[in-house]
C-alpha cells in the first residue's frame, strides 16, 4: 500500500481523517483543560490564603 | 465493620489526592501504549470491509466513543447516588468530574456517526431512535453541568445534579436497545450480541484495543479533574493549604548575601 493510497482511504479519506482528527482534538483538549485548571486553582488558592492571612 | 466509617476513612480526599497523583502517570502511559497499538491495528493491519471499504475504520473511533458516552454516564449516576445515600464527598467529586468528559465523548460519538452515516446511508443526520436518544444523552450531560454550576453550595449542587443524573439513567437502556425496539436506520449491535459477535476478528481486535484505550484514558483525565476539584472544595483544610503553599525553609543569611 502506498502512502497516497493510505491517505486516500479509498473514496473515504475525508470522512475517515476528519473522524480521527476530531478524536485527537477531543482527547488532547480533555488533557489540556485540567492542566490549565490546575494552574488557575493554584493561583486562586494562593490568593485565598494570602487574604486570609492578612485579615487575621 | 460499619460501612460508613470504612468509606469515609479510605475515600477521604486527603488520602485520595496524593494517591491519584501517583496513579496518573501510570494510567497515562498505559493509555499511550494502547492508543499506539490500537491505531496501528486499526489503520494499518485491519483490512477494508468488503462492503464499507475503508470507511469501516471510523468504527474504531465511533463505537468506543459511544460506549464511553454511556459508560461514563452510568459511573456518574452511580457516584451521584453514593453521594446522596452515604454522603461521600469523593463520590460527589467523581460525579462532577465525569460530566464534561462524558459530554465530549458523546459529541465525538455523534460527530463520527454523522461522518460515517454520510458515505454509508447518504445522510449526515436522521431522527432515528439510536441517534435521537444519544442526542438526549448529550442534553442530560449539559443539564447536569448547568444545574451544578447554578448552585453555589457544593453539597446542594451535588445533590440536585445527582437526582437529575439518576432520572436520566432511564435513557441508557433506551440507547442500547433502541436498535432492537425500533426499526432504525442505525444498524443493530454486532459486538455485544449474545453468543458470537458478528464481527470479523481482524476488525474486533483494533476495536477492543481502542475501547480499552478510551477507558484507561478516561480514568487518567478523570483523576486529573478530581484532584483539581478536591483542592477547591477542601481549601479550608490545612493539608490543602500546605499542598498549595508548601512551608518554605527561611532563607539563610549566607544565601541572601550571595544573591
Amino acid at each position: 500500500m502506498s502512502g497516497s493510497e493510505f491517505f486516500a482511504m479509498g473514496p473515504y479519506g475525508f470522512y475517515v481523517w476528519t473522524s480521527y482528527g476530531l478524536a485527537a482534538v477531543i482527547l488532547i483538549v480533555n488533557v489540556l483543560l485540567p492542566l490549565r485548571r490546575r494552574k488557575t486553582v493554584q493561583r486562586q488558592l494562593e490568593e485565598f490564603y494570602r487574604v486570609q492571612k492578612e485579615s487575621r | 465493620m460499619d460501612i460508613n466509617k470504612y468509606i469515609h476513612k479510605y475515600a477521604s480526599p486527603k488520602t485520595f489526592y496524593p494517591l491519584a497523583g501517583r496513579l496518573i502517570p501510570w494510567f497515562a502511559g498505559v493509555t499511550a501504549v494502547l492508543l499506539a497499538v490500537g491505531l496501528y491495528q486499526g489503520l494499518f493491519v485491519a483490512p477494508p470491509d468488503y462492503q464499507q471499504g475503508d470507511s469501516v475504520r471510523i468504527m474504531f473511533i465511533h463505537v468506543p466513543a459511544a460506549w464511553m458516552s454511556m459508560f461514563i454516564y452510568v459511573v456518574m449516576a452511580v457516584a451521584g447516588a453514593m453521594g446522596l445515600v452515604w454522603n461521600v464527598k469523593i463520590a460527589e467529586v467523581l460525579a462532577r468530574s465525569c460530566a464534561p468528559i462524558g459530554a465530549s465523548f458523546t459529541v465525538l460519538a455523534l460527530a463520527t456517526g454523522s461522518l460515517w452515516g454520510k458515505p454509508m446511508w447518504g445522510t449526515w443526520w436522521a431522527w432515528d431512535a439510536r441517534i435521537t436518544s444519544e442526542l438526549i444523552l448529550l442534553f442530560l450531560y449539559i443539564g447536569f453541568m448547568a444545574l451544578q454550576a447554578s448552585i453555589d453550595d457544593p453539597k446542594r449542587a451535588a445533590r440536585a445534579a445527582a437526582i437529575l443524573a439518576l432520572v436520566g439513567v432511564v435513557n441508557i437502556p433506551i440507547i442500547h436497545f433502541s436498535v432492537e425496539w425500533w426499526n432504525t436506520l442505525h444498524q443493530p449491535a454486532s459486538v455485544t450480541k449474545m453468543g458470537k459477535p458478528s464481527i470479523h476478528i481482524s476488525l474486533l481486535i483494533p476495536l477492543l484495543l481502542m475501547m480499552l484505550a478510551f477507558n484507561v484514558y478516561f480514568i487518567t483525565v478523570l483523576l486529573m479533574r478530581m484532584r483539581n476539584e478536591i483542592l477547591e472544595r477542601e481549601r479550608h483544610t490545612s493539608w490543602v493549604a500546605e499542598t498549595v503553599e508548601p512551608p518554605r525553609p527561611a532563607p539563610s543569611r549566607r544565601a541572601a548575601a550571595k544573591g
